[in-house]
């Protein structure tokens, strides 16, 4: 009767899901066969009557067998293997009684007290079984779930991952488009760039024609009165010599050859004035050359004052070069550098000149606008000035000067590039520095220091 | 009489060009010349004599410093007895005219035609 009931128990469990695991709905369906089985047995033992109830007994031996078998060597089944153990020594026990009692009852009388012993074991070994199998079974439950925890995680995780490289892609894409359209927007602006450092050349070239032109006027006049005088003076030579006085010739003869050292030199003069406007107007090759700095300033100088003399009549400026005889040629770009001091002393003169107008509307007429150009040299290499009388330069626009673009001049005076490219040539082209000086209302002073290259 | 004229022009090699050109008058001794090379100069050798030995000034224009148009205004305002001419490369009619009304006598242009220089000169110095 104890195995019927057992198999029962044993069978209502195996088709109960044991945490998460469930057993399939065909399994569910054996087992209920079992369960009205066990519950048939139960019944027919019950009734004790004779051969018949033993027959059941007999059959509920060979029920929960079928019922321990299937549920060791099963793989579904897997899970209620610590629950048949459990029951195994009882259900040992009660069939070993229940066979010895059929075979011999006088034999189980005897040691029916060492059987019940062995049903009590049989019963506490299946509680701790019990206890200890719910202990693993809830253990398990945890790491089931821990496990179901990390995949619910990892899946989220993975969600995330696509998102998010979604969305790199995307913005992965939108900064290419954005770098593609900045190249394109630079390839422009650089090409507006090169368009303006022409325009500003040409601009300079242009104020710069009218003192070209006086420069190099004033050198070919010379070497027109020049050779004039000396043709005059070989007619006189001839004349002196037919008379017979020797000495008036050779003065006369002396005067000549000075005269064509002159001839020699103010060709020389225009010639390198030209070759300067030459130099201002091609684009810079940024090729070093050996050049004589206190001739390069002196030449600069000098444009610079005919040029704004021949642009406006009324200029009147006064300007000096203070030359250092004992600076040897340096290695600069001569065109670049000749650009920088022609800025600044164009600006120079500019700063001055407002001064004046200034100056003369209150009444006061004697102010004379001044440049003065100072070369020196140095250790390191050559430190040139740039200083004007004029109106100074105020604190809060020093900053700002060497910005492209920046102008205090009036709209169409400046192209507001004129001290930023000097900056570039100085500094980028030449490791130099440029720095300015100023105190508002008295003087403007910009120093550039060239190292030797 | 010896006449003295004085010549203003920033370009030094002008004075070469001058003693030259003006090298028979200089050694016969009807000629005497002086030079300078900025109008201060210029002012500084009319104050040195008194009164001034000069007759005559000729003086280029564009210099630097004190232009030759301030230099005309001002010999004119002390010493209006004395003759001044402009030498200039720019022959412009702003500049002549400026000029003329400031007193000057002549307006040369340059290159210098000494043949025209020299009967202004001529003629002073007959004159004296
Ligand atoms: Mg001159």
């Amino acid at each position: 009767m104890i195995i019927a009931i057992i198999s029962l128990i044993l069978l209502h469990y195996l088709k109960r899901p044991m945490g998460l695991i469930k057993v399939s709905p065909e399994w569910v369906r054996i087992f209920n066969g079992g369960m009205i089985a066990a519950g048939v047995l139960w019944i027919v033992i019950g009734f004790n009557i004779p051969i018949i109830s033993d027959l059941a007994r007999i059959l509920s031996f060979i029920l929960i067998g079928l019922i321990v078998y299937v549920t060791l060597k099963t793989e579904d089944l897997q899970h209620r293997k610590g629950m048949v153990y459990a029951w195994l020594p009882i259900i040992g026990v009660e069939i070993i009684q229940a066979l010895v009692e059929i075979i011999s009852e006088s034999f189980y009388k005897r040691y029916e007290t060492y059987f019940e012993a062995a049903g009590v074991f049989a019963f506490i070994w299946a509680i701790a079984m019990w206890v200890n199998n719910s202990k693993q079974r809830k253990a398990l439950e945890l790491e089931k779930l821990k496990a179901m925890q990390r995949e619910k995680e990892f899946q989220i995780t993975e969600s995330l991952k696509t998102q998010l490289e979604r969305q790199v892609a995307q913005r992965t894409k939108e900064l290419t488009n954005q770098k593609n359209e900045l190249q394109h927007a630079l390839k422009d602006l650089q090409a507006a760039q090169n368009q303006l450092i022409h325009a500003e050349k040409m601009a300079s070239l242009g104020e710069l024609t009218a003192g070209i032109a006086h420069e190099i006027q004033n050198p070919l006049n010379f070497v027109n009165n020049f050779s004039d005088v000396s043709t005059e003076l070989l007619t006189e030579l001839k004349e002196e010599l037919e008379a017979g006085n020797k000495e008036d010739a050779m003065e006369i003869l002396e005067d000549v050859i000075q005269n064509l050292g002159k001839i020699h030199h103010h060709g020389k003069r225009a010639d390198s004035i030209v070759k300067g406007m030459l130099l201002h107007s091609r684009s810079s090759t940024g090729q070093k050359e050996l050049t004589d700095i206190n001739a390069l300033a002196d030449e600069y100088l000098r444009l610079s004052y005919h040029g704004l003399r021949a642009k406006d009549k009324s200029f009147t400026a006064d300007f000096k070069l203070e030359e250092d005889p004992s600076l040897e040629k340096m290695n600069v770009v001569p065109g670049d550098l000749g650009r920088v001091l022609l800025n600044l002393i164009n600006n120079g003169f500019y700063a001055a000149g407002e001064k004046k107008k200034e100056l003369a509307e209150k009444g006061n007429t004697e102010f004379l606008p001044k440049v003065t150009v100072s070369i020196k040299k140095v250790d390191s290499g050559v430190e040139i000035r740039v200083r004007d009388n004029g109106k100074g330069i105020p604190e809060d626009i020093k900053a700002k000067i060497f910005q492209p673009f920046f102008t205090t001049k009036p709209t169409g005076k400046g192209t507001g590039l004129g001290l930023s490219m000097s900056y570039d040539i100085v500094t980028k082209g030449h490791n130099g520095e440029i720095n300015v000086i100023s105190e508002p209302e008295e003087f403007t002073e910009f120093e550039i220091k060239i190292p030797n290259q | 009489m010896k006449s003295k004229i004085l010549i203003v022009d920033d370009e030094k090699d002008v004075e070469l060009l001058f003693r030259q050109k003006f090298r028979k008058e200089i050694k016969s001794g009807t000629l005497e010349l002086c030079f300078a090379f900025s109008g201060d100069e210029a002012l500084g050798i009319l104050d040195s004599e008194n009164p001034p030995q000069v007759v005559y000034v000729f003086s280029d224009i564009n210099m630097p410093g004190m232009s030759g148009l301030e230099l005309l205004a001002k010999v004119k305002e002390r010493f209006p007895q004395i003759n001044v001419s402009m030498i200039s490369a720019y022959g412009d009619s702003q500049n002549y005219e400026k000029a003329m009304n400031s007193g000057a006598k002549e307006f040369f242009t340059k290159p210098i035609d000494f043949e025209s220089l020299k009967k202004e000169i001529g003629g002073m110095i007959k004159e004296n």
